[in-house]
């Protein structure tokens, strides 16, 4: 591998569709000759594994619509009719169900990781952004999809997420009863959750389509922060990164299996296994390990439609990082504080989810709040705080001088 | 499009295009509201929606019932002296949703407590007889309602619903 080649069409055909639609082009520049900078490690990883969990929970997804039933008398049942009587289908859907929450792992991984290296900043905003925007949708597939085994959890999850919109003054209940097709969730509710839930992934594709283009167009980021300032910073996408993320892919592949194979039902809740009640709401009520960071916030907040506020608000403000966090520097690597500040951040994260799996009551609500407090304060103040005052350490001239030269203590 | 020097002003073809786009983008929300206002319930679902009638007579004192009207639990709460009297007594000002007992129950019928069992917080089903007021506990986010069921601590903003109802008799009611 030596230098960056353009793609040049071997045999008469592919000379003749080249002309035609330079699809094979666009792959060899994509994915082959493109240079990536050469001190990627292995959170950069993460990328190729998104896609992989993607593409593994559209084709899992496709094969169950085939044996499922999305009616409020059949839907319950027919799950289970996937789990005992469908040939692998106790594999496909425990792939399904624990591929939503290893979709998660790996997102969050990911957000951390552009969030450490200062991945959103100039000129990746647009980038960052479109990100965000596939993390909202894969919450809400997520959310639907966790509707359509109709059990306790699928129906009062449903109910209490709808709800969220009653919130709203005055077409609060308007809005509610035309999200439900009904008086409460019903029937209608559920043949439309899965109407969205197969639509969604396909959206999340579009999204990612545009995701990848804009990470084309402004190049990756890489653990040093600095722009790759010619060929002696980078090496070509094939074979490097290729191997590096099937490596990762595979790796990941063997903690997913772990759960699928051993601990299928851990990241699930038992009370899904009854069929859904209207008239009963399981005394426990949470929702997927996944939302509970931002559960916890709407829970802090002793009022329903500023908890709801809060709430997507938590999300929201992810959109406008690259504006609260104007250092120049990108990597934590270079900001001693802020690498302090990041990590107590993630723990501040983690906090949440842990509270947000607790009953709201006594010490647990106090502790939300403060550190729903701090997660804002970490975006509104800190950070802008950071930009302004923090002495950053001196940036290394050049990628390959960052890799060559003694690695800077970290 | 056609904004050269010479057609600065407007001309008879930027009125065409304004006036085939606005054309355009009246027929495009038209078409798009049959897609958005099916959603809505359907004619099966509002007929299913129809009042209900209940016989209270089997309903002893300090029993609560439930009965679905729409999809939604009504909670009929066969009320004793002493809770009425309880719900009566309490200082309105003390309370986050303030409403006096008297208007949350049919008027010579105080001892029936009929009202829509979701926790006005996210939906959830309080539990009956629970909670300090002995009233409504809703176990998904801690909000507690008195026997009136009116809100008294926890994050719901008002008071349990009260659903549209009509006594025929002593002992029997419509919902709806």
């Amino acid at each position: 591998m030596s230098g960056h080649s353009t793609y040049q069409p071997q045999n008469a055909f592919m000379k003749w569709m080249e002309a035609r639609l330079p699809i094979a082009g666009l792959v060899h520049s994509s994915f082959i000759a493109y240079p990536t900078p050469r001190n990627l490690n292995y959170w950069w990883t993460f990328g190729g594994i998104l896609s992989f969990m993607l593409a593994a929970q559209i084709i899992t997804g496709i094969v169950l619509v085939m044996h499922y039933t999305p009616h409020e008398t059949m839907a319950f049942n027919s799950v289970e009719h996937i789990m005992r009587d469908v040939n692998f289908g106790w594999l496909l859907r425990y792939l399904h169900s624990n591929g939503a929450s290893m979709f998660f792992i790996a997102v969050y991984i990911h957000m951390f990781r552009g969030m450490y290296y200062g991945s959103y900043k100039a000129p990746r905003e647009v980038l960052w952004i479109l990100g965000v925007i596939i993390y909202l949708l894969m919450m809400a597939t997520g959310f639907l999809g966790y509707t359509l085994p109709w059990g306790q959890m699928s129906f009062w999850g449903a109910t209490v997420i709808t709800n969220f919109f009653s919130a709203i003054p005055v077409v609060g209940e308007t809005v509610v009863t035309w999200l439900w097709g009904g008086y409460s969730v019903g029937n209608p509710t559920l043949q439309r959750f899965f109407s969205l839930h197969y639509l969604l992934p396909f959206v999340i594709a579009g999204v990612v389509v545009l995701h990848v283009w804009a990470l084309h167009v402004v190049g990756q980021n890489n653990p040093a922060g600095i722009e790759p300032k010619g060929d002696r910073d980078t090496v070509p996408f094939t074979p490097y990164a290729t191997v590096k993320d099937a490596f990762g892919m595979v790796c990941f592949m063997l903690f997913f299996a772990y759960f699928v194979f051993y601990l299928p039902n851990y990241l699930g809740h038992a009370d899904n296994y009854i069929p859904a009640n209207p008239a009963v709401t399981p005394a426990h009520i949470v929702p997927e390990w996944y939302y509970l960071p931002f559960y916890a916030i709407l829970r802090a907040i002793p009022n329903k439609l500023l908890g709801v506020i809060a709430l997507f608000a938590s999300i929201g403000i992810l959109v406008f990082l690259p504006w609260l966090d104007s250092s120049k520097v990108r990597s934590a690597r270079y900001r001693p504080l802020f690498r302090q500040f990041f990590w107590i951040f993630v723990a501040v994260c983690l906090g949440l989810g842990y509270l947000g799996a607790k009953p709201a009551e006594g010490g647990y609500v106090i502790a939300s709040q403060i550190l729903t407090f701090y997660y804002f304060a970490h975006f509104l103040i800190i950070l802008p705080l950071l930009s302004r005052f923090e002495k950053t350490r001196p940036l290394p001239n050049s990628i390959s001088e960052s890799v060559l030269k003694a690695p800077a203590k970290h | 499009m056609a904004s050269t020097a010479a057609s600065a002003a407007p001309t008879r073809r930027d009125f065409l295009y304004v006036a085939t786009g606005s054309v355009a983008a009246v027929g495009a929300a038209f078409t798009a509201w049959p897609l958005i206002y099916q959603m809505n319930p359907d004619a099966s679902t509002i007929a299913a929606g129809a009042p209900v009638e209940v016989d209270l007579t089997p309903v002893a004192e300090g029993q609560v019932i439930k009965v679905f009207w729409r999809g939604k639990p009504i909670y009929v709460n066969h009320r004793t002296p002493k809770e009425i009297k309880e719900a009566e007594d309490v200082n309105l000002a003390s309370l986050p949703d303030p409403q006096p007992d008297s208007a949350r129950v049919k008027k010579g019928h105080a001892n029936f407590q009929v009202l829509i069992g979701i926790c006005t917080h996210l939906g959830c089903i309080p539990i009956a007889h629970a909670g300090p007021y002995n009233g409504y506990f809703c176990p998904c986010h801690g909000s507690v309602y008195d026997t009136s069921g009116r809100i008294r601590s926890g994050p719901a903003p008002s008071n349990l619903a009260l659903p549209p109802y009509e006594f025929l008799t002593d002992t029997r009611i419509r919902i709806g």
